[in-house]
């Protein structure tokens, strides 16, 4: 069942694919970048401040995603005995910081022409706060305890303990009276966010994920050559 | 048309702030990457040369080695 998962016939592709990934990412970039800052229309209240959505909402669904993904990796990893699984998670983690800062960051400049004040210690900027810190210890943790055997349950803990606060994230709007507006995309719903700013904040979120794909790439074509050194080490 | 663009009714400094720290962070991110990557790849090569024909014979049966090896292979 995970014989596509062993590096040798992953590396194939992965070798192959980032110049690819690149292409198609600045590609849809530069798409984005025009619906986003010159074809959108302005919003009512907040004029052109709204624009900052487009790398603000992409940049935290991305970041929310990936450590979703990482902690559904690492216990795949522990359940079906697959240090693969581990790797590749551990190749997801530098994107999903980025994303997260990169969310924090825009967030704290949107803030400020809209509620008045650059940061707020509300619970939906609380929450990503506390997730970018969980991002931080997996990736210290990776550094610290890289060439001991510990290393898979001390970063798969850091994950379990870091997916409880994902929920917290998505519904902090809805249990308490925050500074955010409510989720304005609603995929069982009617999204109240008119079809004019859904399509950048769309193309947006599409050049977001194929920038983390191309990251993911490169480190996990690193991860795997790190391994080889090791290898001829061992010849 | 231009100056509409960079003030944007006032909140251009906002908005282009937020959209350029995304895409250095987004440069920064990728440099490091590559550089890493580079790193990594020097080293392998290093090693590899050191290797005696025996032993360099072994290596290059892995898949893996061999399109390390192989100079079509590049980020």
């Amino acid at each position: 069942m995970f014989k596509f998962f062993e590096p040798n016939k992953i590396f194939l592709i992965t070798s192959k694919a980032p110049k690819y990934v690149m292409l198609l990412f600045i590609l849809v970039l530069s798409i984005g970048l025009l619906e986003a800052l010159v074809l959108s229309p302005e919003d009512y209240k907040q004029s052109h401040s709204v624009r900052i959505m487009y790398v603000h909402v992409p940049a935290a669904w991305i970041a929310l995603g990936i450590f979703s993904s990482i902690t559904f990796l690492s216990l795949s990893g522990f359940i079906f005995k697959n240090k693969n699984f581990f790797l590749i998670a551990k190749s997801l983690a530098p994107s999903g910081l980025v994303f997260n800062i990169v969310a924090l960051v825009t967030g704290s400049i949107w803030g400020k022409p809209t509620w008045g004040t650059w940061w707020a210690w509300d619970a939906r900027i609380t929450s990503m706060l506390i997730l970018a810190m969980f991002y931080f210890l997996y990736i210290i943790a990776w550094r610290i305890y890289e060439e001991k055997e510990q290393v898979f349950k001390i970063t798969t803990l850091i994950t379990i303990f870091g997916i409880i606060n994902i929920p917290i994230i998505k519904y902090s709007v809805d249990w308490w009276n925050t500074l955010h507006q409510p989720a304005s995309i609603n995929i069982l719903s009617k999204s109240s966010i008119h079809s004019s700013m859904l399509l950048p904040l769309m193309i947006m979120t599409a050049a977001f994920a194929l920038f983390s794909l191309l990251i993911f790439l490169m480190k996990y074509n690193t991860e795997l050559i790190k391994l080889k050194n090791k290898g001829l080490d061992r010849l | 048309m231009i100056y509409e663009l960079l003030n944007m009714n006032g909140y251009g400094l906002y908005v282009w702030s937020a959209f350029s720290f995304t895409l250095l962070s987004f440069t920064i991110l990728y440099l490091v990457i590559k550089a890493q990557y580079i790193r990594e790849k020097n080293k392998f090569l290093t090693k590899y040369g050191t290797l005696n024909a025996q032993k360099a014979k072994i290596a290059r049966t892995q898949i893996i080695n061999q399109e390390i090896l192989s100079n079509s292979q590049s980020i």
